[in-house]
């Protein structure tokens, strides 16, 4: 069915309404990544199997729904029962039969499968009511977790499509363009440029073709947010495409998608096939003057082809390596032509904008930094998953409150914000709020918006040497600095890691940091040492730790560390079946013997000794 | 034409025209090896890297490569800040940890005051810099034949795959670009091998002396329309013949004076 009118749009919306909310009570089953990784498929072909034998009044096969990701991907797979929004978690095959027959049949709770509130020990059973979702605000992430993926009527069914039409029909390509300006909209990709400026310039180039280009290619480790948004709710980001289609004149669109984002790749796939086929994509969009397509860009995973010029060489076929952006991709991008490349998240949030507002938008957030930002929470973090806030908001806020803090009653010691890029940001900045500028500021940044969240086990020398290694991989190589200069300060880290580095070693690390800065092509090396700079900022007393006594404080370096067992064994054994190298030795309710010169000291008996009794020094 | 300050001393310039041809025809010194007039700059050396600011930047500067940035109205460039030349110092003593065999790295270093390298020697390093200059004057060549394959330290000029090129013509371009000449290369029995292929020689038929790869000049016979007798006499023996030919017209003239 091909919708060629405005009027055409809003009748079909109400058919899609009447569809989506025919079944008061539903179960919806979570099939984003995380929670499908846990066996959540499974979870829902059980309950459509249960639901059609049980034959239960007011729930049906077609009551049982599937949905993108939710966000709380620690307690996955989860399952929400509607209109109630019963939340449970963990859910296994094996739990669905009670579901249907307590909850379903009977309108019990159960209570193993609830939440429990961590602060106060009690079980949550509405799931607006648990901290994680409570806290949030969400824009971009509106419709994950509500709507299934991949049928667009579901989205219809939200208001989707009402923006584009808004947008096609009551305002100009000028008028879009002012809307974004004065929302405020900062690209979510990292950088933070406004929205509306880089719009604007892109319409005022003389060209017969300009591109409009989305970038899926989220490389950071620890970030996950965009992955959520193309697999849960495409449809928004093709919305938000259009829209900037039609605001600076442009009839051909790309996604850029890593290739390691199979779901995400499959579902905007589809999204596109069913916006073309009901005249959302193509030739005369609702009926108007505008045509725009868009194409999926498949990308090998390099990390690099996040950066724009290096993403549009990729887009055109070319090796994925940067170019000096003297003359910016506004004006001249890809094959050369005026290029409007934004985030997925970017995108997702412009069909909120153009619908409600740009005064609504502003209002949320700080006054530099408007809206909301989605966060990924990773690491050592008890409510890992994604979150959705308005800007301004505090770390602790974040990491704390909606986050759960740190777990097993470890302490907090750091956060990495902004993926390799980023830095690390010490306890005493916790209280910072997080925006754009903030972040730059405290000598880290918001990239893409990965948190990784480290407990006091963890040692900052080696974290740096982590993220350096990463980069080092990921280097193209086109220039110096980054191919060579990233190298070398990588292999000084793990001189400090390994105790054999000197004071000068680590003037020299400064001086070529400086340079690395300074001298690369691109951002992916401009910003390359920041790990190393963050770390040795807020941690420098670790690098002397290494350096003088040749000691590791957070116990993690191999060179520097000895494991012993301590009296506090009980003889269980668990030491013994993991150690690789078969240095632990005893007998069951006997202390056990750890042989220092056999232990390779990777740390599998700490992991594994539930009694403390593995000693580290 | 637009007006830029270079160094304290007004110039004028070309629109566009890149910063690093203003500067050195000012008769300044800026280190470049990733540059060649033959092809278009790439900014992969860093060497080249200069100071600009504007009246109206309210003292902010910035650094840019002077091979790529365009020559526009009212910029001022700084080429030789003790922080500039740290970082080319830096960039030298990274280059010669990565080749240390080159003679052109080891004498640029001693001119930042560099004996020897502040980093880990690579061990695997060779004298290759990744400049490009060898793909790019290939691409130029309409050949492409090699390209920078792998990423970040590891990567390395190649034939697709790592296997011998099959685009190549064997026409040496990409040896002679190379400023520390690292692509091996030799002429044997009427034969060239270069990048693990080899090709037949076109021997002069007049002097015997081999003039170009069989590939190279049937390349060059299509596609820039050279005749097609063009390869048979080599270059020596072509001037001998016009030598010959305009000695001859210089008898006549005289003859006709006469």
């Amino acid at each position: 069915m091909r919708i060629d009118s405005i009027e055409k749009l809003e009748k079909w919306r109400k058919e899609c309404r009447r569809t989506f909310e025919a079944r008061k009570r539903k179960v919806i089953v979570c099939l984003g990544e995380g929670c499908l990784a846990n066996g959540s498929e499974e979870v829902f072909n059980e309950f459509k199997k249960q639901v059609a034998e049980k034959k239960i009044a007011d729930v049906t096969v077609e009551s049982v729904a599937k949905t993108g990701c939710h966000g709380f991907c620690a307690l996955g797979p989860l399952v929400i029962i509607e209109p109630d929004g019963t939340f449970y978690t963990k859910v296994g095959k094996s739990d669905v039969a009670k579901i249907v027959d307590k909850t379903l049949v009977g309108h019990e709770l159960i209570d193993k499968l609830l939440y429990t509130d961590a602060k106060t020990g009690e079980k949550v059973a509405d799931y607006a009511k648990i901290p994680f979702y409570a806290r949030q605000q969400r824009i971009s992430l509106r419709h994950c977790g509500t709507i299934d993926p991949h049928k667009i009527t579901d989205y219809i069914a939200m208001g989707g499509y009402a923006a584009l039409g808004k947008a096609l029909t009551a305002m100009t390509p000028q008028q879009v363009i002012d809307e974004v300006t004065k929302s405020g909209l900062r690209g979510r990709g990292g950088a933070g440029f406004a929205t509306g400026k880089k719009w604007a310039t892109c319409a005022k180039v003389q060209s017969d073709i300009r591109y409009v280009i989305c970038n899926g290619d989220e490389g950071d480790p620890g970030a996950f947010s965009d992955r959520t948004t193309m697999g849960s709710d495409p449809h928004s980001v093709l919305e938000g495409m259009i829209i900037c289609a039609y605001a600076v004149g442009s009839h051909q669109g790309y996604i850029y998608v890593r290739e390691e984002y199979p779901l995400a790749v499959v579902t905007l796939q589809k999204a596109i096939d069913a916006a073309r086929e009901h005249g959302l994509l193509g030739e005369k969009i609702l009926g108007t003057d505008l045509s725009f397509d868009i194409k999926i860009s498949r990308g090998g995973g390099a990390f690099v082809c996040g950066e724009s010029s290096a993403l549009m060489r990729s887009v055109a076929g070319a090796v994925g390596e940067p170019r000096a952006k003297y003359i910016r991709s506004v004006i001249k991008g890809l094959h050369d032509r005026p290029t409007v490349l934004n985030n997925v998240e970017t995108y997702a949030t412009v069909p909120a904008i153009i619908e409600r507002g740009a005064d609504w938008f502003a209002g949320i957030g700080t006054k530099k930094s408007t809206g909301t930002k989605v966060f990924s929470l990773a690491g050592k973090i008890k409510n890992t998953g994604l979150v959705e806030v308005p800007m301004g908001i505090t770390l602790r806020e974040i990491i704390f409150d909606i986050g759960g803090g740190v777990p097993d009653g470890r302490k907090f010691k750091a956060v990495q914000t902004g993926g390799p890029s980023g830095g690390c940001l010490p306890e005493s900045k916790i209280d910072l709020p997080v925006d754009f500028d903030t972040l730059t500021e405290a000598g880290s940044m918001m990239g893409s918006g990965g948190m990784v969240i480290m407990d006091d086990r963890t040692c900052m020398v080696e974290v740096a040497r982590y993220f350096l290694s990463f980069l080092v991989s990921e280097s193209c190589g086109k220039c110096v600095p980054c191919r060579e200069g990233l190298y070398q300060l990588r292999e000084l880290c793990a001189k400090v890691c390994d105790g054999e580095a000197t004071e000068d070693d680590l003037a020299l690390m400064e001086r070529l940091a400086k340079t690395i800065q300074v001298g690369s092509l691109c951002g992916l090396g401009q910003s390359g040492p920041n790990p190393f700079l963050s770390t040795l900022l807020y941690f420098r007393d670790e690098y002397l730790a290494h350096i003088r006594d040749k000691k590791c404080p957070g116990g993690v370096c191999r060179k520097l560390i000895t494991y012993s067992i301590t009296d506090a064994c009980t003889g269980c054994m668990a030491c013994i079946s993991v150690c690789p190298v078969h240095a632990i030795t005893g007998e069951k309710k006997k202390r056990h013997v750890l042989d220092t010169n056999l232990c390779d000291r990777c740390g599998s008996c700490y992991a594994v000794c539930k009694f403390e009794a593995i000693e580290i020094s | 034409m637009v007006q830029m300050t270079i160094n304290g001393k007004v110039v004028k310039a070309t629109e566009g025209e890149m910063l690093l041809a203003v500067i050195r025809r000012q008769g300044i010194d800026v280190p470049a090896l990733c540059d060649h007039a033959a092809v278009e700059p790439c900014g992969s050396c860093r060497m080249c890297l200069v100071e600009i600011t504007r009246e109206d930047w309210n003292g902010w500067k910035k650094y840019v490569t002077s091979c790529l940035y365009p020559s526009e109205d009212g910029l001022i460039v700084t080429t030789h800040t003790p922080e500039l030349q740290e970082i080319r110092r830096n960039i030298l003593d990274l280059y010669m940890a990565r080749c240390p065999g080159s003679e052109l790295i080891q004498k640029m270093g001693e001119e930042y005051g560099l004996t020897r390298t502040s980093f880990k020697t690579i061990p695997e390093g060779d004298n290759c810099i990744m400049c490009y200059a060898c793909t790019r004057i290939c691409e130029v060549l309409g050949r492409s034949a090699i390209s920078a394959v792998r990423r970040g330290h590891a990567k390395v000029i190649s034939g697709p795959f790592g296997d011998p090129p099959p685009d190549c013509i064997g026409c040496l371009s990409c040896a002679h670009i190379c400023p520390t000449d690292v692509i091996e290369w030799h002429d044997q029995d009427g034969v060239r091998g270069i990048w693990g292929r080899t090709f037949d020689l076109i021997a002069c038929q007049q002097c015997g002396k081999t003039i170009i790869t069989r590939d190279f000049a049937e390349y060059l016979k299509e596609k820039r329309q050279i005749p097609a007798d063009y390869f048979d006499i080599c270059d020596d023996c072509k001037r001998v013949e016009l030598a010959r030919k305009m000695g001859g017209l210089v008898d006549q003239a005289k003859e006709v004076a006469s």
